[in-house]
């Protein structure tokens, strides 16, 4: 394995050094150092409980850790250390935008309004604080405009751009996790964080929100921090893994790498893959090649 | 297809039937009650016992008995019957934009009966015979649709529940008594004033409170409300403790003409006219309904800009509006200083009106019956605050004119004691019919295609 | 095992569910016989969760009849219908999330009167080992995935005639999601517990189920044997095959 390959080593967007984060008694992360490279697209897996989504909440700053350094650096070239920011400036100024496990969007608001709300910062800007926006002077019809516009690229890209002004909360699952994600990307993050982005979906569904993935890195040069159990996401479309048990890091490496780790298969993945493999193999049979690839 | 069930169900309100329901439930009321209540046994001076007649009142009872039946079954019941079908058959979107329409329309025309209404009074009642129209009804509605669309603002839109709403109301009050007595400025002045030093308390109390949610906050804001009020009372250099601040300056029509009576450019001397207070509160009525106009034209558009999507959101989703990048405290800060400040301006306008403010008007019962309206309307709805203060003001105004009562019940029946009771009534039947308010859609703020309405069912109604 | 040679356990006919002024279920036909494991698949938004929400009462059904152990439950308050022990893991957990892990599972046991409360709560202990280490932990400071293992636990200590799962392997990692299969089965096999399962891991699903249903839209578009559901070019194409191929 050459080094030029491990961006994350060469040309990190985000590192976390030492990052230990204890809840009274109950160590959640323990002494955390990884890092995340560059317009890659890194995987956090583990175990349930394993401490996943409390680095999440302190890298976005919902969580002060107890201990350890993050440091965050944009396309802009500024450095920011994340442990010392309130979490929207996070969002604002170090750029790193994040979903949700359980997803949170504004569900009385339409999509569009959804993906404006995010749009907050730069259009608060153009508004003049508010008060040059309430006298109807200054250029914020035309900023309005172009987040519009922007949402509605956005809109596109996810395939929901028909239904722009329904409410949020009348989506189905599926659409409101990549409506959630589309929202994080109006914010013009440079990392983006995702807890679960293929839960609750069918692999048809998982197939479609790695396509999403791949090209948000692809054109709008956005690193991706995922956390997610569903394998056909994290082997299919990751550069980068990083396991977790017990909040200590058990593995750091490439996919390949990490899914023949004896320990990752004893904690985490289980038996091997073979037995569905097995399966699949004997209904490919059954079915034969004409089979469903419809 | 639904048009055509609704027509069915109108042919089907059976007059006569219901006719003959009425009459013989009366019929059978006045046989229960003719004896029960038409006779009374009393005693006379000489301890005999005499029998009263008082088969009159039975009477009347006996008809309100068969009226009551005649409307149930001649109304209520078809129209029960219609809400079960039509609710089985789903309102459609187009039903929610066509009740969006009739809400536009409902404006339009409100809003033109409400610029001729003084005029209209005037024509109906005479000059002097207008002012308890224009001012009981005409101001006072208006006072509270001001601090009801101010108060929709924290409550509505950015989803925190505020219980001492009253107290910005207060300082607007007490900023234009103080600042207009002791400096001798003029209320244009001072209206602005009035709103900042409001607003500047709104950010004062919000700091602290803001940190907190749900029924803490309104706990602590209804504390804040009370705090406000007993400094009032108590420091009395200040404020004049519960005594008040009386002879406080009328408003002045920009300084051109006074109303008041001693004055050289007094209004009605100058036009010739018979000396009347009417034309003061016909001026009132005006500037209360301007005041309460900018408060509906700077939320309108405050609510397309983007800190009154940022309101919403946080309405909806605190967790995940920091986690777009916006500062929450400050977005709470401004819904509430922007709340407060139309507080103030209203309570500079009521200070003016009154000539007299005492810590008596700013008890938390005030707050309450703002909250109410604010409820009541439809959180975030700015036509459905303003029917929910008509109804609740206007209706409480109304119970004072129920002297007709009085021939009912007896000359010791004071129809304004019971005015809480109905008051209480009325809120619990509206709630059970409508528990979102009267109008809970919610309009979006933009669209790509086509504006939608979003039915009630998915907006938030904010969690502090 | 045969679908008809068992008695019925849960009949559901013609059922129509509406929120608010959506119509969600559009006159749905289930049959769940007693010792089976039946499994709904479907995509999002299909109606599924909902189907398993208008069978517990909430929200009820405006139309059609549910039938359960012979007596219908159509109308019957919530709290009535987990008495006749249908025990639920809804979507979204809803654990107790002030209560210890124990208190939750005390609550889930109470239908029960906690009598076997000690071996059942060592049997959760050996399929959830996770819930020993937490057992003095609130509710809501659990990871999302383990207050998935808790929602589970809490509905099986009420030792219920009926399961009802809804994607019980939603956010877990694939050795749970393995391990909870496996116990699922081995409680059918073990105990004959009837489980009614809801899931988007369709392969999963229909590999561990008697029979199966697909629910487009509000309606049930096909039925069958987990097999020939799974071997069901359809499905497959459907519900089956992503990307990853």
């Amino acid at each position: 394995m050459t080094t030029s390959l491990r961006k994350w080593d060469s040309d990190p967007v985000l590192t976390v050094e030492h990052l230990t984060m204890r809840f009274g008694g109950l160590v959640a992360v323990n002494d955390l150092s990884f890092s995340v490279g560059r317009g890659d697209i890194t995987a956090l897996i583990g175990p349930n409980g394993a401490g996943k989504t409390t680095v999440f909440n302190c890298i976005t700053g919902f969580y002060k850790p107890t201990t350890g350094m993050m440091s965050m650096r944009p396309r802009d070239g500024s450095v920011h250390l994340l442990e010392r920011l309130p979490d929207f400036i996070v969002a604002r100024k170090a750029k790193v935008a994040r979903t949700f496990q359980n997803i949170r969007l504004f569900s009385g608001m339409t999509l569009l309004e959804n993906l404006l709300v995010a749009q907050h910062n730069p259009l608060m800007i153009a508004s003049g604080m508010t008060i040059l926006g309430v006298l109807g002077i200054g250029g914020y019809k035309a900023k309005e405009r172009e987040a519009i516009e922007r949402a509605r690229y956005w809109l596109d890209k996810i395939g929901l751009s028909g239904r722009a002004d329904d409410p949020a909360g009348d989506l189905p699952y599926g659409a409101q996790r990549r409506l959630e994600i589309a929202r994080a990307m109006c914010t013009g993050p440079d990392l983006l964080c995702l807890d679960e982005p293929a839960a609750g979906l069918n692999p048809r569904e998982s197939a479609e929100l790695n396509s999403l993935l791949l090209s948000i890195r692809e054109q709008d040069g956005t690193s991706i921090l995922l956390i997610e159990h569903d394998m056909s996401v994290v082997m299919g479309i990751s550069d980068h893994v990083v396991v977790l048990e017990y909040g200590t890091k058990i593995a750091d490496g490439t996919p390949t790498e990490t899914r023949n780790d004896p320990r990752v298969i004893a904690a985490y993945l289980g038996v091997d893959d073979e037995e569905v493999e097995e399966i699949e193999h004997e209904l490919d049979e059954v079915t034969g090649s004409e089979g469903g690839r419809a | 297809m639904s048009s055509v069930v609704k027509s069915k169900d109108r042919a089907g309100i059976d007059f006569g039937r219901a006719l003959k329901d009425g009459v013989i439930i009366g019929i059978i009321a006045f046989a229960l009650l003719g004896p029960l209540v038409g006779l009374k046994t009393d005693q006379n001076m000489a301890n005999e016992l005499i029998l009263q007649n008082r088969l009159g009142l039975a009477a009347i009872l006996s008809v309100i008995v068969g009226v009551g039946r005649f409307l149930l079954s001649a109304f209520v019941y078809p129209w029960i019957a219609a809400r079960g079908n039509r609710s089985k058959a789903a309102v459609t979107l187009a039903e929610l934009e066509a009740r969006a329409r009739v809400t536009r329309g409902l404006s339009i025309t409100g809003l033109i009966f409400l610029f001729v209404y003084p005029i209209l009074i005037i024509s109906l009642f005479g000059v002097q015979g207008s002012i308890k129209w224009v001012d009981n009804y005409g101001v006072q509605i208006l006072i509270y649709v001001m601090l009801g669309w101010g108060l929709n603002i924290v409550i509505g839109l950015a989803g925190l529940l505020d219980l001492g709403y009253v107290a910005f109301y207060a300082v607007g009050a007490y900023s234009y008594a103080l600042l207009a007595i002791n400096f001798h400025l003029s209320f244009w002045v001072l209206l602005p004033v009035a709103g900042i030093l409001a607003a500047f308390w709104g950010i004062i109390l919000g700091f602290p409170v803001l940190r907190l949610r749900g029924d803490y906050l309104a706990i602590v804001t209804l504390a804040f409300g009370e705090i406000i009020r007993l400094v009032l009372i108590n420091w009395k250099d200040f404020s004049g403790g519960s005594a008040g601040i009386s002879s406080i300056p009328k408003v002045t029509m920009f300084g051109i003409y006074s109303f008041d009576v001693s004055a050289p450019n007094n209004f009605a001397k100058a036009f010739h006219l018979a000396a009347s207070s009417a034309y003061y509160k016909v001026f009132l009525y005006y500037l209360i309904l301007l005041l309460a106009l900018l408060t509906a034209f700077i939320t309108i558009r405050l609510r397309r800009l983007p800190i009154g999507r940022a309101w919403e959101a946080l309405r909806e989703d605190e967790v995940a509006c920091r986690s777009l990048g916006i500062n929450t405290t400050n977005t709470k800060l401004t819904a509430f200083a922007i709340g407060a400040m139309f507080g103030g301006f209203a309570g500079s306008f009521f200070a003016a009106r009154q000539g007299f403010v005492s810590p008596e008007s700013f008890i938390f019962m005030e707050s309450a019956v703002i909250v109410a309206i604010v409820v009541l309307g439809g959180m975030g709805s700015m036509i459905g605050v303003a029917l929910a203060a008509v109804a609740m003001i206007g209706g409480t105004e109304l119970l004072r004119e129920l002297d007709f009562l009085k021939l009912v019940f007896g000359k010791d029946f004071n129809p304004d004691q019971y005015r809480m009771l109905l008051f209480g009534l009325a809120m619990v039947i509206i709630m059970v019919w409508k528990p979102r308010g009267f109008v809970s859609a919610r309009q979006p703020t933009a669209f790509l295609f086509k504006r939608k309405t979003v039915s009630g069912d998915l907006v938030k109604e904010g969690h502090g | 095992m045969s679908a008809t040679d068992t008695k019925p356990l849960l009949t559901v006919r013609g059922v129509k569910t509406y929120y608010g002024n959506i119509i969600a279920l559009k006159g749905v036909d289930i049959d769940v016989h007693q010792g089976e494991i039946v499994t709904l698949i479907g995509a999002n938004g299909a109606g599924k969760s909902t189907l398993m929400m208008t069978i517990c009462g909430n929200p009820r059904a405006r139309e059609g009849s549910i039938v359960y152990d012979g007596e219908d439950i159509t109308r019957l308050p919530t709290h009535e219908i987990a008495r006749l022990r249908i025990a639920q893991s809804p979507e979204g957990r809803r654990i107790f999330p002030r209560m210890t892990v124990l208190e939750n599972l005390q609550m889930g046991a109470s239908i029960d009167g906690m009598e076997f409360f000690d071996t059942d709560i060592q049997y959760m202990f050996d399929l959830f080992p996770r819930l020993k280490e937490r057992l003095h932990q609130r509710g809501g400071t659990l990871s999302g995935g383990e207050q998935q293992m808790l929602a589970i636990a809490r509905a099986l200590m009420a030792r219920p005639k009926l399961l009802m799962l809804d994607e019980p392997s939603l956010g877990l990692a694939p050795l749970i999601v393995k391990q909870i299969f496996d116990a699922i089965r081995e409680l059918n096999r073990r105990d004959g517990l009837t489980v009614f399962l809801v899931e988007q891991n369709a392969f999963h699903a229909l590999k561990l189920a008697h029979r199966g249903y697909v629910m487009v839209n509000g309606v049930i578009t096909m039925s069958g044997s987990g097999r020939e559901l799974l071997e069901n070019p359809e499905v497959r194409a459907a519900y089956l095959e992503g990307g990853a191929h």
